[in-house]
């Protein structure tokens, strides 16, 4: 009879992550147990708590590393701590954003158009199922860019998959277009993490070991199969370029940024974003760096492709969610540069870009969800014309996050573009400089197309206006305003903070 | 027997999973083919187990099962309540966003 040995925990070390699963548990029993009256403020209070608790569980491990905080299937670093912090601040002004409860159906399982939704929806009730879905999420999101063995990268990603693809599908307006945005992301998200637990398979196959470090040290070593190896990198990274949209497996972004209730979009685009770049930034600098000329050329030519298939594509869209899907598009292209970079550099000027354009994805979003009719949110960028009169404060601010996403000096996007270009142009790799930056100056067009219709076109009289946000809404937009220009204006701390943190233990 | 006959299995029910995706228009059978996907790595994990000597893919094999059943309960759901509102699960039906 073998003996088994209990596993042991660094508790402290999982704090943040622990915390995010304990909250999501907790809001599962409130929705169990606690009255319909209550539960709007409970959980709302239950779940920015449980993420303020976590942020200030990260800050305070942040600057410490371990291998072993989990027998070595999750690293703590401060790469890691980095992309937590990020996740969790994204995720609390997604959830400032989820709180506007306008949005979201009361009764998801009511078909649309019938009795039953008409009267749930006259109860006055609100639909609370969200938050625990969101901690669930972010619990994932959490895990995903510190797991260091394939086991919690495959279970990370579901995790954070599952409760996006429900919440997807969860809108009052246009249900039918946000049940479809639903089945799309969930059968396209299920066929890739099938093909990435293939990959998984053969990278076990090849160096028959399930951790980062075996594989690494297979990859360094030289023995294996190297036929397995390919194949096994080959399916992995088809499932991470699925979850962070990059050409040829972005069919699902605009679909399901399109169909999803904003504020889901807002929070989805931004910090699966976050958590998928950071898990292929570890896999990418630890286990593969070594065979770097396996992946390196193919990586390039799809980092090309999604840079100017993204911006081509936006500037044929005529709605402003679908718009900025193909941009989230050409940016995880540009990301994809900083993954290639495969320096120091890349890694500083990637984890900053992710926050950069996180926040600023929260703020552009947050401002959709504000521009509305009589019948729900206006997202026909016609209809967006001459917005700027109308309402300049709401517009100027979306044109501060349009510009920070073209990159102009004085904001955050500058920073970020300006760093990971220069990383890949330390690298060697001119090519994608030349074409990144080709593509940004596509990228501004549209932009800028949107910022001139707003202010230099005389509005409509179609009952297009932007609501007077809530409370919570209005916090969101300031707050991502506020970093968005920070960041630009005065980079040099967060540089220096990531600059110090950023590395990754092996 | 050799091991390898079973990578080529593995092999084949993914190759057919994936076909099965790409030309199936029913959800649910869609979906089916999702699973057959996962199940056919499932297969190259115990194989490799036996072929490197250790337990490792074993029990990826288990954390695979528990993630493709919590993967039904919400595929499930979603198909459902797509099915009653449009009395159909084909893909093809659910084509709003393309216009």
């Amino acid at each position: 009879m073998s003996i088994f040995t209990a596993p042991v925990l660094n508790y402290s070390l999982l704090a943040p992550i622990l915390i995010v699963l304990a909250g999501a548990v907790l809001g599962v029993m409130i929705e169990a147990f606690a009255s319909k009256a209550i539960r709007p403020v409970a959980q709302l209070s239950l779940t920015l708590g449980t993420l303020i608790l976590a942020i200030a569980q990260v800050w305070r491990i942040r600057h410490q590393s371990s291998l072993t905080a989990a027998m070595g299937s999750v690293a703590i670093d401060g790469a890691a701590i980095l992309m937590q912090g990020a996740v969790l601040v994204i995720a609390i002004l997604g959830v400032l954003l989820i709180a506007d409860q306008e949005q979201f159906t009361v009764l998801a399982a009511a078909v649309p158009g019938s009795e039953e939704e008409r009267e749930s929806l006259e109860s006055g009730q609100k639909l609370t199922e969200v938050y625990p879905l969101t901690l669930f999420a972010v619990a994932g999101m959490l895990v995903f860019p510190v797991s260091n063995d394939l086991i919690s990268l495959f279970v990370a990603l579901e995790m954070l998959s599952l409760p996006l693809y429900l919440m997807a599908g969860l809108s009052r307006r246009r249900r039918l277009l946000s049940q479809e945005a639903a089945l799309k992301y969930f059968l396209l998200g299920a066929f890739s993490s099938a093909f990435f637990l293939f990959g998984a398979a053969y990278l076990y196959g090849y160096s028959g070991s399930v951790s980062l470090a075996g594989i690494r040290d297979s990859v360094v070593g030289g023995s294996g199969n190297d036929v397995f190896f390919l194949i096994g990198i080959a399916f992995l990274s088809i499932g991470l370029l699925f979850k962070v949209g990059a050409v040829p497996f972005h069919a699902w972004t605009p679909d399901v940024y399109q169909g999803a209730p904003t504020p889901v979009t807002a929070f989805m685009a931004a910090a699966t974003k976050v958590a998928a770049f950071g898990a292929m930034l570890r896999i990418f600098y630890t286990a593969f760096a070594n065979a770097y000329w396996d992946w390196r050329p193919l990586m390039t030519v799809i980092a090309i492709i999604t840079m100017l298939f993204g911006s081509f594509v936006a500037i044929a869209q005529r709605d402003i969610k679908r718009m900025l899907a193909y941009s989230s598009i050409a940016h995880a292209g540009f990301l994809l540069a900083g993954v290639i970079a495969l320096n120091k550099a890349g890694l500083d000027a990637s984890i900053f870009y992710l926050f950069a354009y996180g926040i600023a994805t929260v703020g552009a979003f947050a401002i959709v969800t504000l521009v509305r009719d009589s019948t729900g949110e206006v997202t026909d960028l016609k209809r967006w014309a001459g917005l700027g009169k109308r309402s300049p404060f709401a517009a100027s601010l979306f044109a501060t996050f349009l510009l920070a996403f073209a990159g102009i000096p004085l904001t955050s996007g500058f920073i970020g573009k300006f760093s990971i270009f220069s990383a890949a142009y330390e690298s060697g790799n001119k090519a994608i400089v030349v074409v990144g930056v080709l593509s940004s100056a596509i990228a501004a067009y549209f932009y800028i197309r949107v910022i001139v219709l707003m202010f230099f076109t005389d509005p409509a009289d179609d009952g297009t206006s932007v609501v007077i946000p809530s409370m919570l809404t209005r916090i969101t937009v300031i707050a991502a305003f506020i970093i968005t220009i920070f960041l630009g204006v005065f980079p040099a701390p967060l540089l220096n903070f990531i600059t110090s943190l950023a590395y990754f233990i092996r | 027997m050799n091991a390898a006959n079973y990578l080529y299995v593995s092999a084949l029910l993914f190759t057919i999973g994936a076909i099965g995706v790409v030309v199936r228009r029913n959800a649910i059978v869609v979906f089916m083919c999702v699973e057959l996907m996962l199940n056919a790595a499932n297969l190259a994990f115990v194989t490799f187990a036996r072929i490197n000597g250790n337990l490792e893919g074993q029990v990826v094999a288990f954390f695979t099962m528990v993630v493709a059943a919590c993967e039904v309960v919400v595929g499930l759901a979603i198909i459902v309540t797509i099915y009653r509102s449009r009395r159909s699960a084909s893909v093809d039906d659910a084509s709003l966003l393309k216009r």
